[in-house]
């Protein structure tokens, strides 16, 4: 006798591991898998840059200045004689740093305050919204550029701005999600047993919209990655001499025809970061799009 | 056995289903969803495909118009209709026979009409394609067809949109839209599910008149036996993708002869037998891939034998004498068959009502009126008006009323998720609560209440799957409340377990996720949360119209159990007066927001009744041969939309209407004695004379 297990199926033969590990399971795909381990890398990297490092990234050497790929110098050096490989594996460090921590700023602000705006609705809703429409009506980087220079390039003042620019958006989006939630009877059961917001949100809300909120995060991260790299291209990030992927490529873009591999290889770096963080918001929102359990969240 | 004795009707069939197998591809393996089933209709006949979720009906409705989900193939057999084979057909085959002989209901009509277009040209559309109508004959012919499916002022609902219609005529219109083709065979997929019994009777009604005005064949998918019995004259049971019965309706339904189609049966809440229905333990899940008899785990006449060897066949029922036309026999897959047919009648099995203990006063509602207008408009009322309501401990008082009456709106507002407008709300017996005494104002919100007072009142909810987090385990959804009456960690698991127990699940439950439960079973995790919260006052909004008959029969009987063994006393939310007739101790119906009876059970049922209750009474259907509802007119199910300032509520569609008193002056209560009374200008006397008048 065979015993059939689908999901309506009286699952008496599921182990519960099963039932625990499926709730937080990320069906995967090879993109998306391509897409971490991308990501995966820059981060191992730059925590690991001191190791791997074989000089310093700051250290100028006027004798070995502006040289092509040799033994010495896998990747050459810039126009102060800095190993370029060095200073790329150095040149996430800034760029993550910043990059998470704004986003990780941006989605649990955002995060709130969605569901906030989705659980209350009313004037509070009505409020938020219209500021949240002035903010998103100005562009992002001209944003950035006038706080930058209102308030000094200081990595806190960087990241606040970052976060002030970036949540509105995924407020919108979170909120829409939650709005989808909060109708539900399983919430209804909740404010009915008298419990307030923020165990309505932590125990009904957050687990059901985990996987909007997940694509946000690497969506989010990989724009504010190249936000963050922009700024210090245009000098208003990272200071010289600090090792950085944007400033890098500001300072030897003039020399491209000499010493290309010092601007193409920060270029490079850069790019894997961030197909890596496409590919794994790609990746996640697939496979959470399709899931039957929040099929009509999407 | 491939086919069943009807090759004779093999050329005239409009339809012919033999041997047809489907499976559907889950993960690596193939799992069946249809197995060997052979059917045959003739032109003119209604057939109806009845059992629980799971059992592949809609499967085969799907297959009937040449149509299978994503992931399915048919691994043997052929559908035919008219002849040609539409599940093998070319592209243009399946077309034209869709366009020409198959109408096709879906089960959600609402949802099956495009909401930004206007219904009448809807079906034009289809007119223009497959009779070539230009575009005025084409708009004309729409409204003709909205006659035809007794739309009231066919002419001008032609250029509504889906939205501005009610549930019942947007199931007609979904019906006008199939006859469109002017097709031979019309399948329908659930039509009655989610109308309001009025609605319903309507619109089985419509069915009954289309087959006796254009001679069309029906194939009816229905987990209703009611409605079934009301249109369909010949019957296949399915149970885990096999037809296990088949045969007249009538017969079978007086002496099912497949131990399947007996506990379905003797699941139904019967409005002639007062009392819980037996119902039948488990479910279809478990029994897909079972050898032999897949009934067999849940069958009371199964035999060793039964769990081995292939399936049963159908073999022709002869007990009850010669089988007297071939094709239109009986067939059973049971290998009991003769102890099935000797058994005695399943009504025996009914629970009848234990004798109750009314206790202290529970929740007193008094004068209630909830208004959710924003601007004052002096033609309308507030939804909900000044309504009166007791519930004792230990008692069941029924709400009842078709959708909009407001029955949901006065639960939602006892539980506090809802602030009234005036009146009294107030809960009474505090005697759970040690050292408190004082009755509690229920007319705060949930958020200011006492935790106390929120504990003793809890919800049930309709949608078992939309009323559990899907992200949280059975456990979590329990634990909580139980948190929240203090308990801590190893207190709750065991209460947990406890209360997991007394619904009649396992303490092994508590790891699943709800999606890995069967209906059946998370309307007891939405029961046991209620429970866990150690209510005095349960609301149960709707809490099995959602369930499969035989899974309704066991949580009524869980909650009738529950009732007892805590002393609860139950707000039940309902529009089946036959499952409020097993249930509840006193019913109070409500139309529009406003009460127009109340009364014991038995009076309300047995005796004289406002024309509204009268309505509902006549609407209800049953399973048995002379059972058929009072076909009622298309302005019976049309329940108006905002209830008036003065007067009646009912008065527009009452037909024992005095002009210039209903709709002028709140009607008074007239007292019937034991409580029974009625909101009516017509004397009581008048009101059932009329009544006599209907039923000669």
């Amino acid at each position: 006798m065979s015993v059939l297990i689908t999901p309506d199926s009286d699952p008496a033969a599921v182990p519960t591991g099963r039932a625990r590990a499926r709730r937080f399971a990320l069906p995967v795909t090879r993109s998306t898998v391509a897409g971490l381990v991308l990501v995966a890398v820059n981060v191992l990297v730059a925590l690991a840059a001191p190791l791997l490092a074989p000089y310093s990234p700051t250290q100028p050497d006027a004798l070995s200045a502006i040289e092509g790929p040799s033994g010495a110098h896998l990747l050459g050096t810039d126009q102060l004689g800095r190993d370029v490989l060095s200073r790329v594996l150095y040149g996430g460090r800034y760029a993550l740093l910043i990059s998470l921590s704004a986003t990780v700023l941006t989605v649990v602000i955002g995060t709130i305050l969605g569901c906030l705006a989705a659980y209350r609705r009313g004037w509070l809703d009505e409020i938020l919204m219209r500021i949240l429409d002035s903010i998103l009506s100005v562009p992002a980087i001209l944003a950035l550029l006038v706080v930058v220079t209102a308030l000094g390039s200081g990595a806190p003042v960087i990241i606040l701005a970052a976060t002030v620019v970036y949540c509105p958006a995924l407020i919108r989006v979170v909120r829409a999600a939650a709005l989808s939630i909060v109708g539900l009877d399983y919430v209804t059961a909740a404010r009915a047993r008298g419990e307030g917001f923020w165990p309505v949100l932590a125990r009904e809300i957050w687990p059901n919209i985990l996987d909007v909120v997940m694509v946000e995060f690497a969506m989010r991260a990989s724009w504010i990655v190249l936000l963050i790299s922009s700024l210090s291209f245009l000098g208003f990030g990272a200071n010289p001499p600090t090792p950085d992927w944007g400033l890098m490529v500001s300072e030897n873009r003039s020399l491209l025809t000499v010493v290309p591999m010092a601007t193409v290889a920060p270029i490079l770096a850069l790019a894997s970061l961030i197909v890596g963080l496409n590919l794994a918001a790609d990746g996640i929102a697939k496979a959470r799009g399709i899931d039957r359990i929040t099929g009509g969240l999407r | 056995m491939r086919e069943p004795a009807v090759k004779m009707m093999k050329s005239t069939a409009i339809a012919e289903v033999s041997g047809l197998s489907i499976c559907y591809r889950s993960g690596e393996r193939d799992v069946p969803v249809l197995r060997d089933v052979s059917l045959s209709l003739a032109p003119g006949e209604a057939l109806a495909i009845v059992g629980e979720s799971g059992c592949g009906k809609s499967t085969l409705a799907s297959a009937l118009v040449g149509f299978l989900r994503s992931g399915s193939r048919v691994t043997a057999g052929s559908v035919r209709i008219a002849g040609e084979d539409i599940l093998a057909g070319s592209a243009q085959t399946v077309r034209a026979l869709r366009r020409s002989q198959i109408g096709f209901v879906p089960q959600n009509a609402g949802q099956s009409l495009t909401p930004s277009m206007r219904v009448g040209a809807q079906v034009a559309e289809v007119l223009r394609m497959t009779r070539k109508l230009d575009k005025a004959a084409a708009r004309a012919e729409a409204a003709k067809l909205f006659a035809q499916v007794r739309l009231p002022q066919p002419d001008a609902l032609v250029d509504r949109y889906p939205h501005q219609l009610s549930g019942g005529q947007q199931q007609r219109v979904a019906v006008a839209l199939a006859l469109a083709g002017q097709p031979r065979l019309l399948v329908l997929d659930e039509p009655t599910t989610g109308l309001d019994v009025v609605t319903q009777a309507g619109v089985l009604a419509l069915f009954n008149t289309l087959r006796a005005e254009l001679g069309i064949a029906l194939v009816m998918v229905s987990h209703d036996l009611g409605a079934v019995a009301t249109v369909c004259e010949r019957i296949a049971v399915m149970y885990a993708g096999r037809v296990v019965e088949t045969g007249r309706t009538e017969p079978t339904f007086r002496q099912p002869s497949h131990p399947y189609t007996r506990g379905l049966l003797s699941s139904v809440a019967r409005i002639a037998a007062p009392g819980l229905p037996a119902g039948m333990p488990g479910s279809v899940a478990d029994a897909l891939e079972l050898s032999g008899c897949a009934f067999a785990p849940r069958c009371e006449f199964a035999q060793d034998s039964c769990t081995q060897g292939d399936a049963p066949e159908l073999v022709p029922v002869t007990a009850e004498g010669a089988v007297a036309v071939q094709g239109t026999a009986r067939y059973s897959a049971c290998l009991r068959l003769p102890e099935v047919l000797a058994a005695p009648a399943w009504e025996s099995e009914v629970r009848p009502r234990r004798p109750r203990e009314r206790g202290e006063p529970l929740l007193e509602v008094s004068g209630l009126t909830v208004d959710y207008r924003r601007r004052p408009d002096p033609h309308t009322g507030p939804t909900v008006s000044d309504v009166d309501l007791v519930v004792h401990r230990g008692e069941v008082v029924a709400l009842v009323g078709e959708s909009g009456s407001g029955k949901s709106t006065i639960a939602w507002t006892v539980a506090g998720l809802r602030r009234p407008t005036s009146g009294t709300v107030t809960l009474l017996d505090r005697a759970t609560v040690p050292g408190e005494a004082r009755p509690a104002d229920l007319t705060r919100t949930a958020a200011r209440r006492d935790p106390a007072v929120r504990r003793q009142v809890q919800l049930v909810f309709q949608n078992a799957a939309t009323a559990l987090n899907p992200r949280r385990t059975v456990g979590d959804a329990i634990v909580r409340p139980l948190r929240l009456r203090g308990l801590r960690r190893d207190g709750a698991v065991a209460a947990r377990n406890q209360v997991l127990e007394g619904v009649g699940l396992e303490p092994g439950h508590a790891e699943r996720l709800p999606g890995q439960l069967s209906g059946g079973q998370q309307q007891r995790v939405g029961i046991a949360r209620a429970i866990a919260g150690g209510p005095t006052l349960v609301l149960a909004d709707e809490v099995v119209s959602a369930l499969d008959v035989s899974i309704q029969a066991s949580v009524l009987r869980l909650l009738d159990d529950l009732r007892e063994e805590h002393h609860l006393g139950y707000l039940f939310i309902s529009h089946d007066l036959a499952v409020v007739r097993g249930i509840a101790d006193r019913v109070v119906v409500l139309y529009l927001g406003r009460v127009c009876e109340e009364g014991p059970v038995e009076k309300v049922y047995g005796g004289a009744n406002h024309p509204y209750t009268r309505l509902l009474l006549a609407s209800v259907l049953s399973t048995e041969p002379d059972g058929a509802p009072g076909t009622g007119s298309a302005a019976d199910e049309q329940p108006e939309s905002a209830p008036p300032a003065v007067g009646c509520p009912f008065r527009n569609r009452c037909p024992h209407r005095v002009e210039g008193l209903c709709d002028q002056e709140t009607p008074p209560w007239q007292e019937l004695g034991d409580g029974h009374r009625i909101r009516c200008h017509v004397p009581v006397a008048d009101l059932s004379a009329a009544e006599l008048g209907v039923r000669a």
